[in-house]
């Protein structure tokens, strides 16, 4: 299970890379897995405002369906529209062609309710307990 | 659920070949001198058609016309069937039977002793070839034979639940370590895949085949699901032949259809259907086809509702979005004539 360093996560599975006062958002790689083939990402429009823990997008698998949570709050300053015709992007590569948003850090501070890489490896292993 | 990637496994029973683990579906099997003709009232297509070495697609249905589960059945010979069920429905279907068949009539689980695997695909005869004492070249479809597999005693089947040609190999449970890996050898051959149940959902919905749970249970009749070439009113009396045979008469409220959706978005089971603004069906099952690209499912919409292009609409998370029926299948095989004559 692939849990880059550098990034921060959500509890439901979403990481957030942050780039100066822009951070890009996508699904981990456990997340990716957990669902199986990605069939569709429905995306936010650039411009959409984002509240840390809501729901801003939905992300579909033949299996199953779950909300996408935005890891911090902002503006959408552009979607991933590769997906559309190529969702398959976020198996094969969840941290990079895989992303889904870049936005806007509107708190910067909010990354401190995030997990850091360590942390959240500690929640999968929790979590793959039987 | 999946050992590469659903697509791929989807891709390779298309072009190739798959084989799957399908030790999940029940194996029963029926003994003894009244054995045929307790099939014949507990099952709605006619026994009586199939001849040692044949089998067919049946139904168990309830009093009411309800489907108490969806089977393939084998005639071995005159005092032994063998019946492929749904695992969900094990319990039910040995209960069931034993209450109707007749005294004398043994039914016997096999679904903890026995393995069953599915080789599916237009290269599926070519990977099994090699691998089995029998000349599956003449095995007609729905046909099965005794004989071995890699060595081991099995029963081969040309059945299937992928619309694609295919067999289904039964073997004792302790042999099937060793039959999965020879058929898995001459599955790769062929540039085949191991194939999981995510693939084997998706094919069977492009194919228009219905699942337990989902397109049937006991408050859908056959008719109402598009089986009624399944039912045979006229082989005498059955288990549901009065409520059919009603139901045929008076016509059915709801049909099964497919449908595909306008824009992006999986049909989930349960969902809402809309005609004309108003709630007037339920989506039974739904997935991104592969072969197509195209979200697809099938629902139950009102019988003037079924002609491919009506515009529908699926109830989804708080929205509802753009679909039209579609004619089932989604996908059929072009044919691959075969060189010889079919037994």
């Amino acid at each position: 299970m692939h849990v880059p360093e550098e990034l921060y996560y959500t509890r439901d599975h979403e990481w957030l890379r942050v780039d100066g006062a822009e951070g890009t958002v996508g699904i981990t790689d456990f997340a990716q897995g957990s669902l199986g083939d990605v069939v569709f990402v429905e995306l936010p429009k650039a411009g959409t405002i984002l509240q840390q823990g809501e729901p801003f997008g939905v992300i579909e698998s033949n299996k199953t369906v779950s909300d996408l949570f935005a890891p911090v709050s902002g503006r959408v300053v552009a979607a991933n529209d590769s997906l559309r015709e190529h969702p398959e992007a976020v198996n094969q590569d969840p941290y990079g062609a895989g992303w889904i948003v870049r936005i806007a850090l509107e708190e910067p501070a909010e990354v401190r309710n995030l997990l850091d890489a360590a942390s959240y490896r500690e929640q999968l292993a929790r979590e793959q307990r039987p | 659920m999946a050992y590469t990637t659903a697509a791929a496994e989807h891709r390779a029973v298309r072009e190739h070949c798959g084989l799957f683990d399908v030790s999940h579906m029940g194996v029963l099997e029926l003994r003894g001198p009244a054995t045929l003709a307790s099939g014949q009232r507990l099952l709605v297509n006619d026994l009586a058609r199939l001849g040692d070495g044949d089998g067919q697609y049946t139904l168990m249905c309830n009093p009411h016309g309800g489907v108490v589960d969806d089977l393939i059945v084998f005639r071995l010979h005159e005092e032994r069937l063998v019946l492929v069920v749904n695992a969900a429905n094990v319990a039910t279907d040995i209960a069931w039977i034993r209450e109707h068949a007749a005294r004398g009539v043994e039914v016997d689980d096999r679904s903890g002793r026995s393995v069953l695997l599915a080789l599916q695909g237009p290269d599926a005869e070519r990977a099994l070839r090699p691998r089995t004492s029998l000349a599956v070249d003449t095995l007609p479809p729905f046909g099965i034979r005794a004989g071995t597999v890699a060595g081991h005693p099995a029963l081969v089947a040309r059945t299937g639940y992928t619309g694609e040609d295919g067999f289904e190999i039964l073997v004792e449970a302790t042999d099937a370590a060793a039959v999965w890996d020879a058929l898995l050898d001459g599955v790769r051959r062929q540039g085949g895949l191991p194939a999981g149940l995510a693939a084997r959902d998706t094919l069977r919905l492009e194919a228009g085949l219905p699942l337990y749970g989902f397109e049937l249970d006991t408050t859908t009749t056959p008719l109402e699901a598009g089986l009624g070439w399944v039912v045979k009113l006229g082989k005498g009396e059955f288990l549901g032949r009065e409520a059919l045979s009603r139901q045929v008469a008076t016509g059915v409220g709801r049909s099964l259809v497919g449908l595909q959706m306008e824009d992006a978005g999986v049909p989930r089971h349960g969902q809402a259907v809309w005609i004309d603004g108003a709630p007037a069906g339920v989506v039974t099952s739904g997935c991104r086809s592969p072969t197509l690209g195209a979200f697809i499912g099938m629902a139950y919409v009102p019988s003037a509702a079924t002609r491919p292009g009506t515009p529908i609409e699926i109830a989804m998370r708080g929205r509802r979005l753009p679909a039209r029926v579609a004619s089932r299948p989604f996908y059929r095989r072009v044919g691959r004539e075969k060189h010889h004559a079919r037994a």
